[in-house]
C-alpha cells in the first residue's frame, strides 16, 4: 500500500507542477511567431521518444553529487537529490512534460483568435484575456493535460528505476513494487497492485473522457 | 474627426502580397466602406483597433495620437477604446449575454456596471435574454449583444465588420435605427463595413469603395454606387470581365450562390461561328453568397488575370467553376495574351505568351476556364 500512495502522491505532485510550469510554456510555444520555435518544440517532445532509460541516465548523472543540479541542491539544502523523492519529482515532470504541454497547446491553438481580439478591444490586458477567455475555453484540454500527465506518471518505471532506485516509501513506487513482487515469485500480491492500478487508471480516465465531451457540448467553438 | 494614414503589405496563403496603402478622414456619423472581399476592409480595421501593426502610418483622433510609426508611437488595443464588432461577432461563448456585455466595464464599480448594462441591454431589446449563454439565442439576438458590448463601453471610434449579415431587412433596418438612435448622443465617428445594398440605403450619408487596399471613390452612396459609375469602378479597379446574371439559388451553408449569365458586358462579334457552337444555355457560375435572393439580377466581375484556362476538361479541382467554350480570339499585347473566350458569356482571360505555346492555342480551339469561385466579385 505503501507504494500505491507514494505512487499517487508523486503524481499528484507531478501534475501541479505541470501545470504551473507548462502553461505559460504551453501559452507561449501557441502564440510565439518566433522562426525559431520548432527547437523549443523538440525539446519539449523529446521525452516522447527517447527511452526512459536515456532521460533516467541523464537525470540519474545531472543530480549525482558531481552534477550541476546535484551540487545546487547539495548548496541549498545540505543533502544529495539522487535518490530521493526530490530527486525523482524532478525527472517524473521532465519525463511527462510533452504530455501536459502538448494538450494545453492544441487547446490554446484551438480558441478562436478573435475571442482574443474581442477581450483586447474591449480593454483586457494579456494577463486578463488569458484568465478569463483563453483558460475557461481551454479546460477540457487543462484536464487532459492533468490527467495524462497524472496517469503517465503513475505508470512509469525505467526514470524511476534509473534516478529514484527502490527506497520503500521514498522512491518505491508501485510499478517498481510489482516488478519486485514478480522477481520474488510473489505472484499473487503482484497481481492485487497491478488491479488496484489498471482499475484506478480506469477509473480516473473515463471520468476524463466523460467530463471532456460534456464539456465540449457546453462549450462549443463557436 | 479621425484621421489615418496606414501602409501595410499582407502576404496571404498565395504568398502573393497585398498592400494596404489609405489616407481617409472620417467625422463623427456613420461611413461606409465598401469593396469586394479581399479590398483590405477588414486589415483596415485590424489596424485601426491595433490588432495589427502597419508598417508605416499614423492614427489620430483630433489630437490624441494612437499610432505613429515615425516616431515610435502604438498603442495596444487595450488602451485605444476603440470599439470592433467583429463579421464573426466574437461573443465569448463560455459567459452568459450579461457577462458578454459587462466585460469591458471591469474598471467601473459593480453598480455603476451594472446600471450601464441595464440600460444598453433595454436599449437594443436583449434585456430578456440577460442569463442566456451566445449558443441559446438567436442570430439576430447575437448581432444586437455584440453591438451593447461594444457600445456600453463608451468608446471614441466603433468599427463595424459586416455586422448585421445574414439578417432580414426589416431587422436591419431596426438594429441600424437602433444605432442611429445611439450615435445621436455620442457623435462619434462610425466605420461600417458592407457590401449589401440595403444596408448602405438604410445607413447611407458617407461611403468609402475600395479595392486592392485602395480607396476607389469616395462620396455619397448615390455619387459611388449609381450605375455607370459603378461600371467604372469595377473596371477600374481591373475587372476586365464584368458579366450580368440572374441568382438561381443561394446555398447559404456553403456560402455560395449560382448565378446564371445573361450576357456579356463587353460585346465582341463571333465571326462565322453562330450554329456550330448552340449556347442555348448560358452557364452558370458559382460565386460567394452576396446580399441577393434567387430571381435577382447581379453583376458579377472577375479579373482577366483570375481566369485559368485548360485544354483538356480538368478535373479533381477545387476550384467550382468550369466553362466549357472556344476560343473566339487571340490577341497579342506585348507580353501579355488577351483571349477571348465563348463560353456563351464571352469572357476575357491574360495570358501568357509561352503558356500559348504550349498549349497551342488557336482561334477556334475548344478550351475550359477554370474560374475560383472567390475570383468571382459581386459589384452590386
Amino acid at each position: 500500500m505503501d507504494a500505491l500512495l507514494l505512487s499517487f502522491k508523486l503524481a499528484a505532485c507531478v501534475s501541479a507542477i505541470l501545470m504551473i510550469v507548462g502553461m505559460p510554456v504551453a501559452y507561449w510555444l501557441a502564440s510565439s511567431q518566433w522562426r525559431g520555435k520548432f527547437l523549443l518544440e523538440s525539446l519539449v517532445a523529446l521525452p516522447l521518444v527517447l527511452p526512459p532509460t536515456v532521460l533516467g541516465f541523464y537525470a540519474l548523472v545531472a543530480m549525482g553529487p558531481h552534477g550541476p543540479l546535484g551540487k545546487l541542491w547539495q548548496a541549498f539544502f545540505g543533502h544529495g537529490l539522487a535518490f530521493t523523492f526530490a530527486g525523482l519529482l524532478i525527472a517524473s515532470v521532465a519525463y511527462s512534460f510533452p504530455f501536459a504541454v502538448q494538450p494545453l497547446i492544441a487547446s490554446f491553438e484551438a480558441v478562436d483568435r478573435r475571442l482574443l481580439d474581442a477581450s483586447a478591444v474591449l480593454g483586457a490586458g494579456k494577463w486578463r484575456t488569458f484568465w478569463r477567455v483563453m483558460l475557461p475555453l481551454s479546460l477540457p484540454g487543462v484536464l487532459t493535460a492533468i490527467v495524462l500527465s497524472f496517469a503517465h506518471t503513475l505508470g512509469e518505471f525505467g526514470v524511476v528505476l534509473m534516478v529514484g532506485g527502490n527506497l520503500q516509501g521514498v522512491t518505491r513506487t508501485v510499478s517498481i513494487d510489482i516488478y519486485d513482487r514478480v522477481q520474488s515469485l510473489e505472484y499473487s500480491q503482484a497481481n492485487h497492485m497491478a488491479l488496484v492500478l489498471l482499475a484506478i487508471s480506469f477509473f480516473v480516465l473515463s471520468v476524463v473522457y466523460f467530463v471532456n465531451r460534456r464539456a465540449w457540448s457546453l462549450w462549443p467553438a463557436k | 474627426m479621425l484621421t489615418l494614414q496606414l501602409q501595410k503589405e499582407r502576404r496571404n496563403a498565395e504568398s502573393s502580397s497585398f498592400l494596404l496603402d489609405v489616407s481617409l478622414e472620417f467625422p463623427s456619423g456613420i461611413t461606409i466602406l465598401f469593396g469586394p472581399s479581399g479590398a483590405g476592409k477588414s486589415t483596415l480595421l485590424d489596424c485601426l483597433a491595433g490588432l495589427l501593426r502597419p508598417d508605416h502610418g499614423r492614427i489620430a483622433l483630433n489630437d490624441e495620437v494612437f499610432l505613429d510609426t515615425a516616431c515610435g508611437i502604438n498603442l495596444p488595443p487595450q488602451d485605444r477604446r476603440f470599439a470592433y464588432v467583429f463579421q464573426s461577432l466574437a461573443l465569448f461563448p463560455h459567459m452568459s449575454v450579461q457577462e458578454n456585455v459587462s466585460y469591458g466595464l471591469a474598471h467601473l464599480a459593480e453598480t455603476e456596471r451594472r446600471r450601464r448594462v441595464g440600460e444598453i441591454l433595454s436599449a437594443f431589446r436583449v434585456e430578456a435574454l440577460a442569463h442566456r449563454r451566445p449558443a441559446e439565442i438567436s442570430g439576430g439576438e447575437k448581432q444586437r449583444v455584440a453591438l451593447a458590448r461594444s457600445l456600453v463601453t463608451r468608446p471614441r471610434v466603433l468599427l463595424l465588420d459586416e455586422p448585421l449579415t445574414g439578417l432580414d431587412a426589416e431587422l436591419k433596418a431596426s438594429i441600424i435605427d437602433d444605432l442611429r438612435a445611439w450615435n445621436i448622443t455620442q457623435e462619434i465617428p462610425i466605420l461600417y463595413v458592407t457590401h449589401s445594398r440595403e444596408e448602405v440605403d438604410a445607413l447611407g450619408e458617407r461611403m468609402i469603395a475600395m479595392d486592392h487596399g485602395r480607396v476607389v471613390s469616395a462620396g455619397t452612396p448615390r455619387e459611388v454606387l449609381d450605375a455607370p459609375r459603378r461600371k467604372k469602378l469595377a473596371q477600374a479597379a481591373g475587372f476586365e470581365n464584368l458579366l450580368s446574371g440572374a441568382v438561381l439559388d443561394l446555398r447559404e451553408a456553403d456560402g455560395v450562390m449560382r448565378v446564371r449569365l445573361a450576357e456579356t458586358a463587353c460585346e465582341i462579334d463571333r465571326p462565322g461561328k453562330a450554329g456550330i457552337f448552340d449556347f442555348a444555355v448560358m452557364p452558370t457560375i458559382e460565386v460567394p453568397l452576396g446580399y441577393a435572393a434567387a430571381g435577382d439580377r447581379v453583376r458579377v466581375a472577375i479579373r482577366a488575370g483570375d481566369i485559368l484556362l485548360a485544354t483538356e476538361r480538368p478535373n479533381r479541382l477545387s476550384a467550382r467553376n468550369i466553362l466549357e467554350g472556344h476560343i473566339a480570339s487571340l490577341e497579342r499585347r506585348g507580353t501579355l495574351v488577351i483571349a477571348r473566350v465563348d463560353c456563351g458569356a464571352v469572357f476575357t482571360v491574360h495570358i501568357t505568351p509561352g503558356a500559348v505555346r504550349a498549349l497551342e492555342l488557336a482561334a477556334d480551339m475548344p478550351v475550359w476556364l477554370v474560374l475560383k469561385t472567390h475570383s468571382c466579385h459581386l459589384v452590386d
